[in-house]
């Protein structure tokens, strides 16, 4: 019994990261109506960055803040420079332009800061909390950020003109336009959060899993499917999925499958939803007037 | 004039020479990829991708051949002209590099290319090729294979010779001992576990009370420790690479689980996996060695670090000194440079593969005392010995005998 509740807990701390890097992948979803593959490596480079600062003398937060506004116009400036040529391009070209973002970030990071794996510190205490031995107080607080990033996203979209012009302007472009709203640039500053909100979550992963340049490829694809099930439409839905899928992978791992299995459960989980139930558990269903 | 045995021989050879008794000593033979001025190697390496830690090794070894041409004109006064090119850790391109090598190239030999599955991919390739496949960067058992592949000779002491020490050490010294594996879910985690499980004999059932695996995907291995802790395990062998091996060691100590550790050579590094992991969690693990740590304390002060620092510096700059795959690359080079000076004037694939199955006792300098490189006709195991260390929360301690 002590052994589930470790098992469940332990889920829960890495759910928190596949919902970290699930709700980066909605922001850049409500934005473009894409899913870019680049995400998890755009955001262990931030954390790279964040790195870089701390080492320099940066105390946490100024690195911690810093980092995000570093981000966020990285995030604008690729948009701009790199996707912008691709907009009126096929879906497949957009894909191409990840996954060589995918291999540039990743390779870049590498020369400039070697493979070896690096400790990240955490701004939460290195004891559990209340003495407890089932979840650590950095995996608590990570859960915690990504919380706090999910409320102001919903805030930001539901009641900020600009967050609703921005989904105005990824569901529909042309009218948008007719309307007055920028479409280039909300999809610009679309990049721009999702860079950010990445890069909170690779400073809340760094220190669980270690910094190396291929920190997030794994975590992308378990992500991927939080924001699938969850609805990839849905910010908190997509979370809940993180959780869930964080939880569901070591329940099933432990108990049901082996831990042999364990990468197929998220396999067949992303093949499994977008067969039965392409939104999601949340996801709402997108409906094109013709 | 008595003549004692050693100096009647030495005369015999030397007449044999002058007479021209032995031709292939006197005359110059070259294969491809030899020549009067120069010795191509080939060589593939993780520059980029998941592997690419690994990297570091093969710059090393262009580092070491360039200060061999530099600062001793190369071997019998030929250049070694390194090819060294980037595989990214995947198969198929492994294949279409080294096919690259042999086929444009025209290299001598493959030397030092790194990976279980990048070596496997072209194993049968390389075979039927006839071309010296020497000292391959990966410690899996299969390269010791003279009947099937007379073309491929190993170098590190192989995963399962490894497993079979600690598995004989466990049940020598914790005889009640019930044993929980973490290991890799590939060629790499399930050599060691074989070679592990069949080091018990008929007693594995005894002591082996849980297996668990990961895949290189996994965020964490925090689930694992969770499952070998709830087996009821109180020794636990940890086959991981070192991102898992420093979340391993770090989550069985968060959740109070105090097991004996025994660690994978792979990833005994105290800078990149001990450090990460945390020096006092990390306190009482058990692993091993055949070369000597860049960071241990008690070959600061020797001549052979000196001269490898130097090297490092100098060819190197940009290498991390603390970081072990930087000697072990240059002890590997080393051996090379031993086979290739070997050859004499006869540098045909034929002899070099012949001179490289006939090492006798090779001793290299960073390497533990005692143990000693050797190969043989039916023996493509370069190294077979190696030495027990504990990690005091400084510094790996090592003791007992010299093993395998």
């Amino acid at each position: 019994m002590e052994q589930l509740a470790h098992q469940v807990f332990s889920g829960l701390a890495t759910g928190g990261i596949y919902a970290s890097v699930a709700l980066a992948l909605v922001m850049i979803y409500q934005a473009t109506h894409l899913v870019n593959f680049a995400q998890g490596e755009m955001a262990m480079f931030a954390t790279y960055v964040a790195w870089a600062l701390m080492d320099a003398g940066l105390p946490y937060w100024p690195a911690f803040f810093l980092t995000l506004a570093i981000a966020f116009i990285g995030g604008i400036v690729i948009e701009r420079l790199i996707i912008r040529p691709f907009d009126d391009a096929d879906v497949l070209a957009a894909v191409i332009v990840f996954v060589g973002l995918l291999v540039i970030f990743n390779s870049v990071a590498g020369w400039i800061f070697s493979y070896v794996i690096k400790t990240f510190p955490s701004p939460f205490p290195a004891e559990p909390p209340f003495g407890n031995r089932l979840i650590g107080s950095h995996d608590l607080g990570a859960i915690a950020v990504t919380l706090v990033v999910l409320v102001l996203l919903f805030i930001f979209f539901r009641f900020t003109p600009l967050g609703l012009a921005m989904r105005a302007a990824a569901q529909n472009p042309a009218s948008s336009r007719l309307v007055g709203i920028r479409v280039g640039w909300m999809r610009a500053l679309g990049w721009g959060l999702a860079a950010a909100i990445g890069a909170v979550a690779g400073i809340m992963v760094a220190p669980i899993v270690f910094l190396d340049p291929n920190m997030m490829a794994g975590i992308l694809l378990y992500g991927f499917a939080g924001a699938l099930l969850g609805g990839i439409d849905n910010p908190g839905g997509a979370v809940v999925g993180g959780f869930l899928v964080g939880v569901m992978e070591n329940i099933v791992g432990a108990y049901v499958i082996g831990t042999e299995l364990k990468l197929t459960v998220a396999l067949v989980l992303i093949v499994g939803v977008l067969v039965v139930r392409p939104t999601g558990l949340f996801g709402h269903k997108l409906v094109t007037r013709v | 004039m008595m003549l004692t045995r050693r100096t009647s021989l030495a005369l015999g050879a030397v007449l044999g020479l002058a007479l021209g008794a032995n031709p292939a000593l006197a005359q110059k033979k070259y294969g491809p990829g030899a020549s009067d001025t120069e010795i191509k190697i080939g060589n593939t390496n993780p520059y980029s991708g998941p592997a690419s830690s690994y990297g570091t090794i093969g710059k090393t070894q262009a580092a070491y051949f360039e200060m061999l041409n530099k600062e001793k004109g190369g071997i019998n006064g030929r250049k070694v002209n390194f090819i060294t090119l980037d595989d990214g850790y995947s198969p198929p391109k492994t294949v279409e590099q080294v096919r690259r090598l042999v086929e444009q190239d025209q290299v001598l030999a493959v030397f030092a290319t790194l990976g279980t599955p990048t070596n496997t991919a072209f194993h049968k390739y390389i075979n039927g090729k006839k071309v010296p496949h020497l000292f391959l960067a990966t410690g899996a058992t299969k390269w010791n294979d003279p009947k099937n592949h007379p073309w491929t000779i190993g170098w590190q002491p192989n995963y399962q010779t490894e497993a079979a020490i600690y598995a004989s050490y466990i049940m020598r010294n914790h005889p009640n001992a019930k044993v929980g594996v973490l290991y890799q879910n590939d060629d790499y985690g399930k050599d060691y576990l074989h070679g592990f499980l069949a080091g018990f004999g008929d007693k594995v059932k005894q002591y082996v009370v849980a297996q668990v695996s990961y895949e290189v995907t996994d965020a964490t291995v925090d689930s694992q420790i969770i499952s070998l802790k709830g087996s009821g395990a109180d020794t636990f062998f940890n086959i991981t690479i070192p991102k898992f091996a420093a979340q391993a060691v770090r989550k069985a100590y968060d959740i109070d689980w105090k097991p004996t550790q025994f660690l994978n050579n792979v990833s005994n590094s105290i800078g990149s996996v001990l450090q990460p992991a945390g020096l006092e969690k990390s306190k009482g693990i058990i692993s091993s060695r055949y070369y000597i740590d860049p960071t241990e304390p008690e070959i600061q002060n020797h001549p052979d670090f000196k001269e490898w620092l130097a090297f490092m510096k100098k060819y190197y700059p940009d290498g991390a000194l603390n970081e072990p795959f930087n000697v072990y690359a240059y002890l590997s080079a080393k051996t090379l440079e031993h086979v290739l000076r070997q050859c004499g004037d006869d540098l045909t694939r034929e002899n070099l593969i012949k001179q490289a199955a006939s090492i006798k006792n090779l001793k290299l300098p960073m390497m533990v005392e005692g143990i000693l490189l050797n190969t043989g006709p039916n023996d493509f195991a370069p190294i077979e010995q190696m030495q027990l260390i504990r990690f005091d929360g400084e510094k790996w301690v090592p003791f007992g005998d010299i093993l395998g």
